[in-house]
């Protein structure tokens, strides 16, 4: 099975309350909180796309959207 | 369906605070139905009050924000008259053991299937941090400023004690196996019980000096163990987390339906 790669991480700036839950939890220290204490993805090319982030935000305001697989390639 | 299909979205972003595990349940509840296949329509899902009672507001399934302590006598009444929908109680600590103490050991008593969430932050979080009877002893709240000294319930003894037929046990850090818990006991037929341990950085963690909810959520993973786990045998004083028991006894909506049988024949 190929590698996951990662479309988008879309983080919702309406609902994110700043926690850190997923910059502290993240394997890859992809995430990192802006000024303004909201996620922002700062390292993209390093995400594994393990959904972890995902999966613990509490206010649901994450969603790792995964690239579908290209037969061609 | 992604997760925001079965969101309220217009109430959101959700009244919990920065941080508070309830959050990371209600994610994990909703992928065990997403998991489940389960339609919108065939979920009910009854609170009572507090915190975690909010939930229902949130999920897009019918929903009944009922009377503190009271949403597993309502949630009986519901599967009593639709059988066939799945019944959902998400509880607190407080609501499910303090105030609705009586109808949790009586809901499972009955065996019915109903599947009771029990989210765990060990406080009363909204109405400011009062302890709870799942805090424990040595523990500082608001109504106690020199530590507890009352001892907490064991859910998962309780239940199993009480007659439920599936009990587990997971936390807010552990959330793919939360969701895999959820998931069984949502299929269980009977009465299921899943504890989920969750932080209330405000309230508990501010007061007994837990720090900020990733300082918490660690706690979660250090403080407890897998069931049959070799860091449980090494150190009994772990918190377990598993699957304690999954039998199957006589369910209530069954059997009520056998007396209406056999009262109609007259």
């Amino acid at each position: 099975m190929s590698k996951k790669k990662l479309r988008e991480l879309a983080i919702n700036r309406d609902w994110c309350k700043g926690c850190g839950i997923c910059v502290s939890f993240c394997p890859k220290k992809v995430l990192e909180l802006d000024s303004k204490d909201k996620a922002v993805a700062v390292r993209p090319e390093d995400c594994i796309c393990c959904k972890l982030c995902e999966l613990r935000c509490p206010d649901l305001a994450i969603e790792v959207l995964i690239e579908q697989d290209k037969e061609d390639e | 369906m992604a997760v925001k299909d079965y969101l309220r979205e217009r109430y959101f972003p959700h009244m919990w605070c920065p941080g508070c595990g309830h959050g990371t349940i209600l994610n994990s509840l909703i992928r065990a139905i997403e998991d489940l296949g389960l339609d919108k329509s065939e979920i009910v899902m009854t609170s009572g009050i507090g915190c975690s009672a909010r939930i229902s507001g949130y999920v897009d399934f019918h929903s009944l924000h009922t009377l503190h302590g009271r949403a597993l006598a309502f949630a009986t009444g519901v599967k009593l008259s639709r059988p066939e929908l799945k019944v959902i109680v998400p509880m607190g600590d407080g609501d499910a053991l303090a105030i609705g103490g009586n109808h949790f050991i009586h809901a499972a008593r009955r065996n019915i299937d109903i599947t009771a969430v029990v989210m765990n932050n060990r406080i009363y979080g909204m109405t400011g941090g009062q302890f709870s009877p799942l805090s424990g002893a040595g523990v500082k709240a608001t109504t106690a400023p020199y530590k507890t000294i009352d001892s907490n319930f064991d859910v998962v003894e309780l239940a199993k004690a009480a007659g439920a037929t599936f009990v587990a046990r997971s936390t807010a850090y552990h959330a793919q196996e939360a969701t895999g818990y959820l998931k069984k006991a949502i299929e269980h037929k009977g009465f299921s019980v899943v504890e989920i341990l969750s932080q209330c950085p405000t309230h508990y963690g501010r007061k007994n000096k837990e720090g900020d909810a990733v300082s918490m959520l660690e706690l979660h993973k250090t403080n407890t163990a897998k069931l049959g786990s070799k860091a449980l045998e090494n150190n009994p004083e772990l918190i377990a987390r598993g699957v304690f028991l999954d039998v199957d006894r006589p369910e209530y909506c069954q059997e009520y339906d056998k007396i209406i049988e056999q009262a109609s024949k007259g």
